[in-house]
């Protein structure tokens, strides 16, 4: 019992498997970066590959862990995206260096967006299933649809907000728009790079991991299984559906703020409800409640389509056939037959902690 | 400890607790039985938050707890279990014991996150009591078992550890033995004797092996189409020529 | 006269969401799941009647027909491949399936009948109604929609009313288990109510396009959420409820559009949305649900 307890716990392990693998990764792609054998093209996409691990990892968490399927995680995405942007633009004078004002604007993006998802979170997690799925498309495009008529404008005087109005005209000297409507957001310092992204990759991926394994991602866990079993034990039920869900919007914000600095230029639209289906895809390709498995899935579906040209324009063609597959696969009493006959176990069911 | 006055709940037209009314004292092994249908499982709801009364009061240790959250019943003292089966499937034996210790240890969502010093030393206790708890049942060995892949009578067992675990003073037991072979239901009225004991309960439970019921209960109520049928102690009830009737049909 | 005339196009709108709801409040009364890709079955609809009259010069009224068909059928085949082995699996599980078989349509259109939006003619080809001296003009086919809408409606009411097949529908959508046990086919009536829901998806598709004349890979996605919400709205599993459901949300949609922003339409239809769940889950005409414990 005791020297048991002395170990590290097996998701402990497992972390750490995950991230000396990931560091493994970095320093290998740093080294033939560095001596030139990567493509630039290539160059280009290891931060993107981070984004979408990073948001597939905290749409996991929800997911997988709290068990309710959202469908607006884009939403959470372009709040941290258009707050931390704007910040960058707004505090340029202000706060000289970069990398000062994108860590300000990292941790305001991400705890905007984490409020967002406890605005959205207190009327939304009252719901169930598939009504709580909808609901959360709707936010989404509620907040899209706010954003494209949302216009941010700069003059010697200050910030000056508009809705649905186009205010460029109004301003005084020094005029610059930061939010110009349904065109965005352009011109933001390019600072994210694969340093960063792996960097918040790894800090992500530690503090979801801790939070699955703690009382409070028990708690979270039991609801997902059985709320009314949760409710009975005593769990305050909205409480920890709340957290869950607020950390899983600030992850994605996290990955909306390294997007807007990774391109230059962001819209609203981009935020749709394709890019939370993709966030999708891979959350549940990878296996849901495994955040490895929605890191890998993430790097690989967004990689094949840059390594295989000829074959991005069936991307989605293969992403649905790919969901549908693996549902029917993992649930159809033929398939579970099937399996069972064969002795095949899912990659994806069944937790480490479990099988020690 | 508990009292329940004239408790009813109708869904539509239909009286599926009529006016009911329980006296249970303290330490008491009581029993709720009836045949199929009578609403037993609606009278456990009904305590427990799940549905909340049409009419009537329900007072735990002269408190009137009626219309509480299920969390917050919980809070002031009563578990239970399910007659469906209802644990944490994907969580381990260990894990739904320690969801049951949730509100009995305490440190913040942050210092799990940080796995600042107040985590270790409550997990600890916590790994400690749930095991405690699981060897009461004989299920230690099982700790790290996924708790779905326990056998039937076993996951029975999980559910009783899993309610205990939240430091009840009033324990629910909706159809403990079913599913049980005798020499499991005669270890389970074993068990059943000795946590009450230990753990200093008080056990209402709804069954429907006579065995059981005969063997351990102190006093009865025996339900039938939601109203009072017989109430007593366990001998005078099981003889009473009305509720052979209801039991035998007519 | 300005307002009169967005109502009745509101009114028109509207009409075409009810019938798209009464496909998603159907399935879901009856399987108990949000079916994604009902919008997309609308999508592809259109497609066949444009392609039925604009390269093969069918007759309009027969191109609907054949429509009706290749979308009934399709209905069908999505509910025995996709949904069907699915029926005892977790609401997460059907759910994300839908959504596949939703993209898989979307994805396949995309793919056949390329990216570029089509102009779709007014296949009908209606006169416009003239008001209050020429000052009020309602085009026909607004006209035709409602008076589509309010045929179906009644039609579907008695059917469920007065058939066999209607009747066990009800009775699936009460409880499966009992229906089961007195002898009702829960399979076929599931087959069934796909089948209808997504004939009528055919019928919601041509007056969707002929209104707006666009049609590309992505023309049912949108209208079919909004369609769901309207099914909610109006309670899901209601047919009135469908009807009101979907009336009053094109109004708003229309309204809003004209006199807010029309740009912020959508984002207000969907707060309609939320407010509704938030206010009355079940709906203007909806059940409570009890869950077993």
């Amino acid at each position: 019992m005791n020297d048991k307890m002395k170990k590290l716990s097996p998701s402990t392990t497992e972390l750490l498997k995950t991230v000396l693998g990931l560091v493994a990764v970095y320093i290998v792609i740093t080294v033939v970066s560095m001596t030139g054998n990567l493509s630039h093209s290539m160059n280009n996409i290891l931060a993107e590959l981070c984004i979408y691990a990073i948001i597939a990892v905290g749409l996991n968490l929800c997911v997988g862990f709290l068990g309710e399927l959202s469908l607006g995680h884009a939403g959470f995405m372009s709040v941290g995206a258009f707050v931390s942007a704007t910040f960058t633009h707004a505090m340029a004078d202000a706060i000289p260096s970069l990398y000062v004002r994108f860590f300000i604007a990292l941790i305001l993006g991400t705890l905007c967006a984490a409020l967002a998802g406890f605005l959205i979170g207190i009327p939304v997690l009252r719901l169930n299933g598939d009504y709580l799925a909808i609901v959360t498309l709707a936010f989404g495009e509620i907040i899209k649809g706010l954003l494209n008529v949302f216009y941010v404008g700069k003059d010697n005087s200050g910030l000056h907000f508009s809705f649905v109005t186009d205010n460029s005209a109004s301003l005084g000297e020094g005029r610059k728009m930061i939010i110009n409507g349904a065109k965005g957001i352009m011109g933001t310092p390019h600072v994210t790079n694969f340093t960063i992204g792996m960097v918040l990759l790894i800090a992500v991926l530690v503090v979801v991991t801790f939070l699955v394994d703690s009382r409070t991602g028990r708690a979270i866990q039991a609801i997902r299984d059985n709320r009314i079993a949760a409710e009975s034990v005593g769990i305050p039920i909205t409480k920890f559906k709340l957290i869950a869900f607020m950390i899983s919007a600030g992850i994605a914000g996290i990955a909306g703020v390294l997007y807007s600095h990774y391109l230059s230029t962001v819209t609203a639209s981009k935020f749709d409800f394709n890019m939370s289906i993709l966030v999708l895809v891979f959350v549940v390709l990878g296996g849901l409640g495994n955040f490895r498995g929605s890191i890998v899935s993430a790097v690989i579906l967004t990689l094949l389509p840059e390594l295989l040209r000829g074959l991005s324009n069936y991307r989605m063609l293969i992403y649905s056939i790919l969901l549908i597959g693996l549902m029917l696969f993992n649930w159809a009493p033929k398939a579970i037959e099937w399996r069972q006959m064969h002795r095949i176990k899912l990659p994806w069911k069944g937790k480490d902690n479990a099988s020690s | 400890m508990l009292q329940v006055k004239d408790l009813s709940i109708q869904f539509g037209g239909l009286k599926a607790v009529d006016g009911l009314s329980m006296d249970i004292a303290d330490g008491e092994l009581y029993g709720l039985i009836g045949p199929n249908g009578a609403g037993k499982t609606t009278v456990f709801n009904l305590l427990t938050g799940v549905y909340k009364p049409t009419e009537g009061t329900v007072f735990l240790d002269g408190k009137d707890i009626t219309g509480l959250s299920t969390t917050m019943i919980n809070k002031v003292g009563i578990a239970r279990t399910f007659q469906n089966i209802r644990l944490f499937a994907e969580l381990s034996v260990l894990d739904n014991v320690k969801v049951g210790l949730h509100n009995g240890f305490s440190y913040s969502t942050l210092a799990g996150v940080l796995r600042l010093p107040s985590y270790f030393r409550a997990e600890k206790e916590m790994n400690e009591r749930a095991m405690e708890l699981l060897s009461v049942f004989g299920l230690d060995t099982e700790s790290d078992t996924l708790s779905s892949n326990l056998p039937y009578g076993a996951q029975r067992k999980l559910e009783i550890a899993r309610a205990i675990a939240t430091g009840p003073k009033l324990l629910l037991l909706d159809e403990p033995a079913a599913g049980m072979n005798p020499n499991e239901t005669q270890e389970l009225m074993d068990t059943i004797h000795f946590i009450r004991e230990k753990f200093s309960l008080t056990i209402l439970l709804i069954e429907h092996d006579m065995r059981l019921v005969s063997g351990i209960c102190e006093r009865l109520t025996v339900l039938n189409f939601g109203q009072e049928l017989a109430q007593g102690s366990t001998k005078d009830v099981l003889n009473d020529p009305e509720v052979v009737k209801a039991y035998l049909g007519e | 006269m300005s307002f009169i005339s967005y109502l009745v196009a509101g009114i028109s709108l509207g009409s075409i969401y009810a019938i798209m709801a009464l496909g998603y409040t159907m399935v879901y009364g009856i399987a108990k799941m949000l079916n994604f890709a009902h919008g997309d079955v609308i999508m592809i609809g259109s497609y066949v009647v444009f392609y039925a009259v604009n390269s093969f010069g069918l007759n309009p009224f027969v191109s609907i027909a054949v429509s009706v068909a290749v979308c009934t059928l399709l209905g069908i085949v999505i509910e025995k491949i996709a949904y069907k082995p699915l029926r005892k699996a977790a609401s997460l599980a059907v759910l994300i399936t839908a959504i596949g078989v939703s993209y898989l349509l979307e994805n396949l259109a995309l793919l056949f009948f390329g990216s570029d939006s089509k102009a779709f003619p007014d296949v009908l080809g209606l006169p416009a109604l003239s008001l209050a001296g020429g000052r009020l003009k309602i085009p026909g086919i607004t006209i035709f929609t409602i008076v589509c809408c309010i045929i179906i409606m009644a039609a579907l009411m008695s059917f469920i009313k007065y058939t066999k097949a209607g009747q066990a529908m009800l009775a699936v959508s009460e409880d499966k288990d009992a229906a089961a046990l007195m002898g009702v086919n829960v399979n076929s009536t599931i087959s069934l109510t796909f089948a209808i829901g997504s004939g009528l998806a055919a019928i919601a598709g041509v007056l969707l396009c002929s209104q707006y004349h666009v049609l590309n890979p992505y023309t049912g996605a949108l209208p079919g959420i909004k369609a769901f919400t309207a099914a909610v709205f109006g309670g899901i599993g209601s047919i009135p409820g469908a009807f009101v459901g979907g009336l009053l949300l094109g109004i708003i949609e229309d309204l809003s559009s004209a006199y807010i922003s029309s740009q912020l339409a959508n984002a207000i239809v969907f707060g309609v949305l939320i407010v509704v769940l938030l206010v009355k889950p079940t709906g203007l005409f909806g059940k409570a649900i009890h869950e077993k414990v």
